[in-house]
């Protein structure tokens, strides 16, 4: 069996989808560590946002950081190209359907509509690049006057751009609407992650199990925060 | 338990052969012993259709007492009935009420065609043991019992996973028609034991191969399977197919 066979069998395929599954996890706790730093305002009212610009400065002018950055892109690339195929093809495995459908029978909703919860994050992903992404690494709007770190490094104010985003009100609903779809998607995500990688050990799914829960609430929260935060003016 | 009399409306798809497309066509029983099977309850109105001149409800059945796995109606949305664990053959008519309606559906996916009414091919099923292949035991004369050790866990999981009888309700109830917790029931029978182990990852590539060919879906662990089972098969098999998978293809020599 060569690795082409192994990486396209039906098994090889719900591993690649639970390994870049995995890395966009780890990926959000970097994301939600270097954003998080917006809430420094709140204990140190004089910060205005100092404390994150830093963190973006770092992360955006870091060379293995620019590199992880294209590998990102390929992980979420992998995983939403793989996603739609598996889902599209499963659901042609069975042409004629149900009179009385199985629906909630053994199995939870947000289980069974991992392409649907999928579908919403990536438009939102698409309207969270054009939010943030790309205004900063290419069009610039938003972020035309620069301003000097306390590092006396020179920087994009993101922090500006993130306050001018979230004034909206359309912008924080939608925003919390996806963290929403994250925590369902990731609530079965995290746990069939390993489960697919042949986790079996009882006592060890267990302990994923609620390490995947913790994860799942706790993340998109933190993450829902941001835009309340400043749209409620508690930062900012 | 108390004895009664219930009288009943079925909805039950009917086709004629593979060839033709079929539909629900509804159906009283009336005086129906709540003590009865749900597959005597259908003999009781096949005599009925038979003396009417019309077409008997052709559908699978053998042993029942739910051990060989050939029923496989889908009654009321759920595969094998209302009853946790149990087949349809020892599905009995106390589980429902008087007046009820109960939809009787065949089991639908590509890979089980349905060859009339309620009868469908599960061949499919059979061409993946095969794929299984042999297992080697030396031959000779009888060994004694027992004289081959095996840790008791073992030998329960192992127990609980050859329970599967492959009526494929797991199919039936999986939103993707996928054949994983049959073939880990099988693959995780012989896995865990010292028979077959000289084969034990030719046998895991190949079933997994023969499923994908067969034309079921793959698995996103939702679970529905488990809860259906009528043999109570654990989910737990599937990530244990997923790694005698994983590591027979990581530590394949070609």
């Amino acid at each position: 069996m060569n690795w082409s066979q192994l990486l396209s069998s039906s098994i090889g395929r719900k591993i690649v989808m639970s390994v870049t599954g995995l890395f966009l996890i780890s990926f959000l706790v970097v994301h939600l560590g270097i954003n998080a730093c917006v809430f420094n305002d709140l204990y140190d009212a004089t910060d205005n946002g100092d404390m994150f610009n830093r963190a973006a400065d770092y992360m955006g002018k870091t060379m293995l950081i620019r590199l992880m950055e294209i590998v990102l892109f390929l992980g979420f690339f992998i995983h939403i190209i793989q996603g739609v195929m598996l889902e599209m093809e499963n659901h042609n495995k069975r042409k004629i359907g149900y009179q009385v459908p199985v629906g909630n029978k053994g199995s939870k909703w947000y289980s069974r509509s991992m392409g649907l919860l999928g579908t919403i994050l990536l438009l939102f992903l698409i309207l969270h690049w054009w939010h943030f992404w790309i205004p900063s690494r290419f069009t610039h709007v938003g972020l035309e006057t620069p301003i000097i770190l306390s590092n006396g490094r020179m920087s994009h104010d993101m922090f500006l751009l993130m306050k001018i985003t979230f004034s909206e009100w359309w912008v924080v609903i939608v925003y919390v609407l996806a963290c929403i779809s994250l925590t369902y998607h990731l609530l079965h995500g995290f746990e069939s992650a390993f489960r697919s990688l042949g986790v079996h050990n009882g006592r060890y799914i267990k302990i994923l199990k609620s390490i995947g829960i913790g994860y799942s609430v706790i993340v998109p929260l933190v993450f829902a925060m941001m835009p309340i935060s400043f749209k409620m003016g508690w930062i900012g | 338990m108390e004895h009664k009399s219930i009288n009943l409306k079925l909805k039950i798809w009917r086709q004629s052969n593979s060839q033709t497309s079929g539909s629900f066509k509804t159906y009283t029983v009336n005086d129906v012993s709540t003590e009865m099977s749900f597959l005597e309850m259908i003999d009781v109105l096949n005599e009925k259709l038979i003396s009417e001149g019309s077409e008997p409800i052709a559908f699978d059945h053998d042993c029942r007492e739910g051990i060989c796995g050939a029923c496989s109606m889908y009654i009321n949305g759920r595969p094998h009935g209302p009853m946790n664990e149990t087949t349809t053959c020892q599905l009995h008519m106390r589980a429902f009420n008087d007046g009820e309606t109960i939809v009787i559906e065949p089991w639908r996916a590509n890979a089980f065609t349905v060859l009339k009414d309620l009868v469908v091919d599960r061949s499919s099923f059979d061409r993946i043991i095969q794929a299984g292949g042999f297992i080697s035991v030396n031959t000779g004369n009888a060994v004694d019992a027992n004289s081959l050790p095996i840790e008791k866990s073992k030998a329960d999981a192992s127990f609980a996973a050859a329970a599967c009888i492959g009526c494929g309700a797991c199919v039936a109830a999986c939103k993707n028609s996928s054949a994983m917790l049959f073939v880990s029931a099988k693959v995780t029978h012989l896995a865990l034991l010292p028979q077959g182990s000289p084969e034990r990852k030719i046998r895991a590539l190949n079933m997994v191969a023969q499923m994908d060919k067969e034309g079921f879906g793959s698995c996103t662990n939702t679970g529905a399977c488990e809860a259906i089972c009528p043999k109570g098969i654990s989910i737990e098999n599937i990530a244990r197919l997923n790694k005698e998978y994983l590591m027979a293809g990581l530590t394949s020599e070609k």
